[in-house]
């Protein structure tokens, strides 16, 4: 019962939109909006086969590598900047700044200096993307309970046994926060380097298409992009679900109390 | 103490400028692609008496402003509606847990189809963007408000509007000011990507002329530009969220503090 019930409040309203959608673009004539059952005809005409080893994939496995990347440096030096406090006073006014650079502007700007090609759209994420990741790591690291890290102290947990037991874990709910920022704006940078210039990938095609008006196509990678998001987004839910698992039963029990 | 951090600020702004001079000047990297410091800083300083720049940032700032306005309106509205009824919140979830991920430059291409290189497209990015940010901040907000409290406002016969007057909004104040933190940031990428990318007036546009008519120290002065407009942003946001949650018990500590 429970399950049938939520089951319906899950699928009422998407299922009510689709239906408004279908209704009102039976008789609708416009060149601009799509049609459900052709739009997914299109879609898979137009992703399933080798446009998925030409175009998607490579998009994908760039993304994976510069989130990839960005996350690994990002908790590296965080937890190198936030431990040391005259580091951290001396690049916190850079680092704000870099953070404040919009990222697409790298673009351009990484162009010149590494031209067009895969490592120019790599760095683009890595850039782009290690800022959240970075400032969460050396926030988290700032705020560890200071009673544990004395009693870290105290039984003389040092070097990298408090990385690994106290400083980790400790920063680990900030370091997700930043993960999830970085996780989508990489996926926005992805797609950026491609539209600017590029001969391939997603991002690409999908201005190609436009560009040559072949607006269903466009409409299926459109669509493509956003499930792309989805699934991200439930796979880093998920993720986060069991890395922190201990951290949300934690904070159960402290709002229960 | 508060000297001996700004010391070691500056110490640390001087230093990367220096850094970056020095690294171009002895040939470290190639002076065409990444141009000593100084050159980059007399160019922005060029720009600053030049007409030509503060049109385009205040077009930039113009885009911001309206599609920030939109968004906080659109989201606060629709935030509090929803977020004040279980039936409505348990009926959006899936569908809000859809959309939200959708990246907004997938919109690009549409953008340009409905409006071309007109502040419209801009303004449809920084909307969709900026809209959830705000929007997911208020409905997490208004679940926020505490169960007795609530009960104890309808004892003492609130109306529902002197409710939301005292207690729910004063409750969702805090998560507002974080999404709309968060939207000024999204906001300011979303209005420089729409230049970039679509060609719509403001310094995105600016940067992709000087980067294909190869005016590089332009290009950067462009580029650090947008990067202190964001810092200017973000501090202006902290002085903000300081001023309306100055009653708030997480801004009462970090006085304290």
């Amino acid at each position: 019962m429970n399950i049938l019930k939520r089951f319906l409040y899950a699928s009422a309203l998407p299922v009510v939109l689709v239906a408004i959608w279908w209704a009102t673009s039976s008789t609708s004539t416009n060149f601009f909006v799509p049609k459900p059952a052709p739009l997914v005809s299109t879609f898979v005409e137009t992703w399933v086969g080798e446009r998925i080893f030409s175009d998607v994939l490579p998009s994908i496995g760039r993304l994976l590598a510069g989130v990839a990347m960005a996350i690994l440096l990002g908790v590296l030096c965080g937890l190198l900047i936030g431990s040391v406090r005259w580091l951290r006073e001396l690049t916190e006014p850079i680092l704000e700044f870099f953070r404040a650079i919009p990222p697409p502007v790298l673009v351009p700007v990484l162009i010149l200096l590494l031209g067009v090609n895969d490592s120019m759209k790599v760095t683009v994420i890595v850039s782009g993307c290690i800022w959240p990741v970075l400032l969460n790591t050396i926030e988290g690291v700032r705020a560890i309970d200071s009673v544990l890290a004395d009693s870290a102290r105290t039984y003389g947990i040092t070097g990298p046994a408090r990385v690994r037991h106290l400083v980790l874990p400790s920063a680990l709910p900030q370091i997700m926060a930043g993960i999830r920022q970085c996780l989508s704006l990489g996926l926005i940078l992805m797609v950026i380097s491609e539209m600017f210039a590029s001969s391939s990938g997603l991002g690409f095609t999908i201005v190609q298409f436009q560009r040559s008006f072949a607006v269903p196509e466009m409409w299926s990678g459109i669509v493509l992009l956003g499930l792309i998001g989805v699934v991200m987004s439930f796979i880093f839910q998920w993720a986060e679900r069991r890395v922190l698992r201990w951290y949300h039963g934690l904070r159960e029990v402290e709002n229960a109390a | 103490m508060k000297a001996r951090k700004q010391v070691l600020g500056l110490a640390g702004i001087a230093g990367f400028l220096l850094l970056s001079e020095l690294s171009s000047r002895s040939g470290l990297v190639d002076s065409r692609f990444m141009p000593p410091a100084s050159d980059i800083v007399g160019a922005l300083m060029g720009n600053l008496v030049h007409h030509k720049f503060w049109i385009a940032a205040g077009q930039t700032m113009q885009a911001w402003a309206i599609g920030l306005a939109i968004s906080l309106v659109l989201g606060v509205l629709l935030g509090f509606v929803i977020g004040s009824s279980t039936v409505l919140r348990r009926l959006t979830n899936s569908t809000v847990e859809f959309l939200r991920p959708i990246p907004s430059v997938a919109l690009i291409p549409l953008a340009v189809l409905l409006f071309g290189v007109k502040i419209e497209s801009s303004l449809m990015l920084i909307i969709y963007a900026s809209f959830w940010q705000i929007f997911i901040q208020v409905l997490y907000g208004v679940a926020d408000v505490d169960n007795i409290a609530m009960q104890t406002a309808r004892s003492y016969g609130l109306n529902s509007l002197a409710r939301i007057r005292h207690l729910v909004f004063p409750t969702t104040l805090p998560y507002l000011m974080t999404g709309l933190r968060l939207a000024t940031a999204v906001a300011l990428i979303l209005a420089v990507t729409a230049g970039l990318v679509i060609g719509s007036p403001g310094l995105g546009r600016e940067i992709a002329l000087a980067q294909s008519g190869g005016a590089v120290p332009e290009m950067y002065a462009l580029a650090v530009a947008t990067g202190l407009i964001g810092v200017g942003i973000n501090i202006a946001m902290r002085k903000v969220e300081r001023r309306v949650l100055s009653w708030h018990s997480s801004v009462r500590s970090e006085a304290i503090a």
